[in-house]
């Protein structure tokens, strides 16, 4: 078994358990919003994707610097499969948030709100880090050009998010702050479990993920060993690090 | 379980804010299913691919034992390669 397929069956429990904990808390637990009533049942699920997106986003700059560090191409890997993990979670957070918007506000998108409009720049700059990727047919080149993207793009994360916040004018409510929040105890309760859930489901996604890019990359290796050079079918230009 | 389970549970409001709820968790759940399936159909490709180099070894090996049989070693037992 490789590094990344042990532990992950636990992990995968542990993830089922704690969405399944999170969702009862959602539906029967986590009191009625008084401004938005049910509505607002969106928000421990869109919350914690993006949460989870933009900190995936910043691991995949991590891998990335620690690949330009040590030239060691497994950072490579992990940092694209964080990346691309966290492009999926984006693309969940963006639907859910248009849906709650269209429920909320009544539009499905508002382009004068800070926090919607950063937040797909940050979804658009991420969205061309394959392409970027496939552009480059050279593997190192590849490597080294995605990883410096990682990390540049990576390090914007929380600078545009510190530059969100600072805003003055915008129609996304402040509900978690440095200071508390405005959340009550059942409704933070039910949202932080939410978040680990989302967040373990992001751990076990990249852990699978990984053990399965492993798991080809060693049947290659294997048939390279037995047969030969000859015997393995030469690689196609992919976006993924190979 | 489950009959305890609906009937402690508040009737959603469907016909309202209750579709917007259901759409956006409908939605995180399909894209994790869409994924794990995408993965699914991904591993079923590297099972082949190691069915598929388990032949080619033993075919391999088969061949060169009857070309060379001096290259034969019969001393020593032959593991499975996967």
């Amino acid at each position: 078994m490789s590094l990344y397929g042990r532990g992950l069956r636990g992990l995968a429990l542990a993830t089922v358990a704690t969405i399944t904990v999170a969702f009862t808390l959602v539906f029967f637990y986590a009191p009625l919003d008084a401004d938005q009533g049910f509505i607002q049942k969106i928000f421990y699920v869109h919350v914690p994707l993006a949460i989870t997106a933009l900190c995936g986003f910043v691991f995949g700059g991590v891998m990335g610097a620690m690949y330009l560090r040590t030239g060691d191409r497994r950072w490579d890997i992990r940092s694209y499969v964080a990346i691309h993990m966290a492009l999926i979670f984006g693309v969940g957070t963006l639907i859910t948030g248009a849906i709650w918007a269209k429920a909320s506000w009544g539009h499905w998108w508002i382009w004068s709100d800070p926090t919607l409009t950063s937040f797909l720049i940050v979804m658009l700059l991420f969205a061309t880090y394959q392409p970027l990727r496939f552009s480059i047919e050279d593997p190192e080149r590849q490597s080294r050009y995605a990883s410096v993207f990682a990390v540049v793009a990576g390090a914007f994360v929380p600078l545009n998010f510190i530059a969100v916040r600072a805003a003055q004018e915008y129609v996304h409510p402040r509900v978690l702050t440095l200071t508390g929040g405005n959340l009550p105890g059942s409704m933070r309760l039910t949202f932080v479990v939410a978040l680990a859930g989302i967040a373990m489901l992001y751990a076990t996604l990249w852990k699978y993920e990984m053990a399965a890019k492993s798991t080809r990359m060693q049947v290659r290796a294997l048939r390279r060993a037995l047969l030969g050079e000859d015997a393995v079918a030469p690689l196609k230009r992919t976006a993924a690090p190979s | 379980m489950s009959g305890v389970v609906i009937a402690v549970a508040p009737a959603l409001p469907l016909h309202t804010a209750g579709k917007y709820v259901a759409a956006a968790y409908i939605v995180f759940l399909a894209l994790v299913l869409v994924y794990v399936a995408i993965m699914a159909t991904r591993l079923a490709r590297t099972e082949r691919d190691l069915a598929e180099l388990q032949r080619d070894v033993l075919e391999r090996r088969g061949e060169s034992d009857g070309r060379d049989p001096d290259a034969r070693d019969s001393g020593r037992e032959r593991e499975p390669v996967a």
